[in-house]
């Protein structure tokens, strides 16, 4: 425990404790967080690659709408300290999108409209624990939430998550991104409390 | 110190503080009798030169705000963590292009470290500010923005005071062009404020042909 903040009584303390990571707080709202103007992205000129197996694979949108899609209810958690429960979403599992990319890789980088870049372990995007969302609450994914789609990876904090995703490339090396090279966690494990540097 | 009826700066005294960038923010985490903790982040407001300080805004709905605006009395202790983002920073040493700063509410207070920084370390790069807000009681270091040798525009978007002579609307596209550097003076832009208002003001500007790039920005609150 740490200092006592006199006077300091809080209002949480309900039985979510199972379900919010530690430092967490839950919220009913969607905050949005980006370092820059939000891309608007015409679904005609969108693509999804990836790059760095055999071959570079490309999807149009109509071709990863194609796809088997599912419908998926998720927790989230941002650095930012909020969680949102039971977040729907439907997207194309990154394991279907695989299937299609010959390569050995472990390592994984999401790029993105606008500049951004996330990095995560191949192992973190499959086996059914990643998606390429399209759909929020029913609806189509607003511009502000990552639309037309982002990057669902809901066991890492939500930065993971990249917005306004068109693709992946693919290492043999870890290759920390945006975030990770400007003072936060290499991995980003809510539960262990991986928030910045040195945690 | 008491900004305005909802917002408090907090002058703290860190141990060990490492020194901070124009910008960046800390955690605060509050702990109860029982153990039960609370976390969330702040901006700082001062330059680097001068230590730690946070300008807190009063969330009628919010569990740690309202203490730190209301309940806090100089000599009480929290728990500090950062500081910390290496993004959304403004170093005066290495700026060359003008400083275009579009605050929101208490989305002042990184820009005015930025600010209080550029003043500290005498630097000459030019610097504007869009400044919204409520009214011209919820402006926020109205005094200190008057002393700074930069060109500050408020906009106040419900309340205007008798004889005001300043725009009384919310950010539009126009204001922009009126208020900020022009895309080809080549400037720096730090946006932030609650999220409408920084999408707003994010989007007018690349539509009037700034770089996406050029543009960084700090969003808070529920879309």
């Amino acid at each position: 425990m740490g200092i006592v903040s006199r006077g300091f009584r809080g209002r949480g303390r309900s039985d979510d404790s199972d379900r919010l990571p530690p430092g967490q707080y839950r919220t009913e709202d969607f905050p949005v967080l980006s370092a820059g103007p939000t891309p608007h992205i015409s679904l005609d000129e969108w693509t999804f690659t990836i790059t760095g197996g055999a071959d570079p694979v490309h999807w149009t949108w109509d071709e990863l709408r194609a796809l088997p899609s599912e419908t998926l209810t998720k927790d989230i958690h941002c650095v930012t300290k909020w969680s949102k429960f039971d977040t729907e979403w439907e997207g194309v599992s990154v394991d279907t999108l695989l299937e299609a990319v010959e390569h050995d890789a472990a390592y994984a980088v999401a790029f993105c409209h606008g500049g951004y870049t996330t990095n995560m372990p191949v192992e973190d995007l499959t086996g059914g624990k990643a998606w390429i969302a399209f759909g929020y609450d029913g609806e189509p994914l607003d511009p502000e939430h990552g639309g037309p789609a982002r990057l669902l990876v809901p066991h890492l904090y939500f930065w993971k998550s990249a917005k306004w995703v068109r693709g992946l490339s693919l290492h043999d090396d870890d290759e920390p991104g945006f975030w990770e090279t400007n003072g936060y966690h290499n991995y980003g494990d809510p539960w262990r409390e991986q928030r910045y540097w040195g945690d | 110190m008491t900004e305005t009826p909802h917002v408090r700066t907090l002058v703290l005294d860190v141990p060990g503080w490492p020194g901070h960038r124009a910008g960046q923010h800390v955690d605060v985490r509050l702990t109860a009798e029982d153990g039960y903790q609370a976390e969330r982040s702040y901006s700082l407001a001062s330059a680097p030169a001068d230590g730690p300080a946070l300008t807190v805004e009063r969330l009628d709905d919010g569990e740690v705000s309202p203490y730190l605006v209301d309940e806090v009395v100089p000599g009480d202790k929290f728990e500090l963590r950062g500081p910390i983002g290496g993004y959304f920073v403004w170093d005066a040493e290495e700026a060359a292009q003008p400083l275009m700063l579009v605050a929101g509410g208490s989305g002042i207070v990184p820009l005015m470290a930025m600010l209080r920084h550029r003043a500290a370390s005498g630097s000459k790069v030019p610097a504007r500010l869009l400044y919204s807000s409520r009214s011209l009681g919820d402006v926020i270091y109205r005094a200190e923005l008057e002393q700074l040798d930069v060109d500050v525009v408020h906009t106040l978007t419900r309340e205007q005071p008798p004889g005001w002579t300043g725009y009384g609307r919310r950010v539009d596209v126009d204001l922009l062009r009126e208020a900020c550097f022009a895309p080809s003076d080549d400037p720096r832009v730090f946006v932030c404020g609650p999220t409408s208002f920084v999408e707003a003001v994010a989007d007018g500007l690349v539509s009037l042909g700034h770089r996406p790039g050029r543009i960084r920005t700090e969003r808070f609150g529920g879309a």
